[in-house]
């Protein structure tokens, strides 16, 4: 059961860091662009969209094994 | 979801099984203790039931919903296409029009080629999409406790948190690919691209290959997966929170508050993720209608 636990906390962390440097790196180049090139601010802004749409799913993807792991997985394991 | 009051891992289990209607073996026990003599078609009770159908088994909500969800989509938008006029236009056909003209705008942007059926086909995974994945938005319970005053064992209603709509749906954009890829450039240019394209030389052709298979085949399967494990995450932490409404009133009012809050920023979700399905769709077939 514990190992259980502790793979879901794996998986929610590691995916947490990976989406979070991704999103930070993404969210300061949209700046840096938009500095520059102010005109081109909503045509980014919209990609923007879309790439954080696709950086998001892996991390909730993870939330979403993870939970299922701690709610349902790892009681039945323990009992 | 066998007694009175089911424990937290029977509700999220209840909630997460489909309606499943397959054919069980002979000899097969139930779960309320009758054996079968012969093999039958029949609604299961309880996954292990779903389990042991096996291949041959259809998820009647799963197909139900979407089907019925595309045909209000396919009957809608007709209807306003129909109908639609010069005049000053009313509220529905000007909603019509902007989603239309949303995704004619992404599609001249991103695809290059010529090719009538894009649009329509982006449109079509657009609203679709956006309309499965809004039933995540209806309160997780309510449904299925209808459904089961009515009889109906189990209820699942979003269908894209079924990972056989969405690979489904990927698996057609894979098949549009191929069909393209092949019509456009030719069996032996749809080969040669498989074969020399990072490294053009004859020594390379199994790296290549190897290569190009997997990312040929990286493409539906992380397109179908990303749109279920999106929804999946997002309908677990609905049913997670709902597990709160049994913990008294003070919980169940926060559990409430949380509710409400998680729908707000799941609006964006469910809309980015129709948005990304399209755009990739649209890409993809982008891709396959280069030639080099």
């Amino acid at each position: 059961m514990e190992l259980v636990i502790i793979a879901a906390a794996i998986m929610l962390g590691l995916g947490a860091l990976g989406a979070a440097v991704g999103m930070g790196l993404l969210g300061g180049r949209l700046l840096e662009g938009t500095a520059r090139q102010p005109e081109l601010g909503p045509m980014l802004q919209g990609k923007m969209f879309l790439l954080a749409g696709l950086i998001d799913a892996i991390p909730i993807i993870g939330v979403g094994i993870a939970m299922y792991l701690i709610f349902v997985v790892a009681p039945t394991v323990g009992a | 979801m066998a007694g009175e009051n089911p424990t937290t891992t029977e509700y999220i289990q209840h909630h997460l099984t489909n309606l499943t209607f397959g054919e069980l073996p002979a000899g097969y026990m139930r779960d309320d203790g009758t054996v079968l003599t012969e093999s039958m078609w029949t609604i299961a009770h309880g996954s292990s039931e779903a389990t042991a159908m096996g291949f041959n088994a259809f998820h009647v909500d799963s197909l139900a919903w979407s089907f019925g969800l595309g045909l209000i989509f396919c009957l809608l938008f007709r209807a306003v296409a129909k109908s639609a006029s010069s005049d000053v236009p009313g509220k529905l056909q000007n909603f019509v029009e902007i989603i239309v003209e949303f995704v004619d705008n992404n599609v001249k942007d991103m695809f290059h080629g010529r090719n009538p059926l894009v649009a329509p086909l982006a449109l079509t995974i657009f609203v679709w999409v956006f309309l499965m994945n809004l039933m995540d938005l209806i309160p997780v319970d309510v449904v299925p406790e209808l459904m089961m005053a009515l009889g109906v064992p189990y209820q699942k209603i979003v269908p894209s948190t079924d990972p056989n709509v969405t690979l489904g749906m990927a698996l057609g954009v894979f098949i549009l690919m191929i069909y393209y890829a092949i019509k456009i450039k030719g069996v032996g240019g749809f080969v040669k691209e498989l074969t020399l394209h990072p490294f053009n030389h004859p020594v390379f052709i199994p790296v290549n290959l190897f290569m190009e298979l997997v990312g040929l085949l990286a493409k539906p399967f992380s397109l179908g997966l990303r749109l279920f494990g999106n929804m999946y995450a997002g309908e677990m932490i609905f049913i997670l929170i709902a597990v709160m409404y049994s913990a008294g009133l003070f919980f169940g009012l926060f559990g409430g508050l949380l509710q409400v809050g998680w729908a707000i920023f799941h609006i964006l979700v469910i809309t980015l993720q129709a948005f990304i399905f399209m755009v990739l769709t649209v890409v993809y077939l982008s891709m396959s209608h280069e030639d080099h």
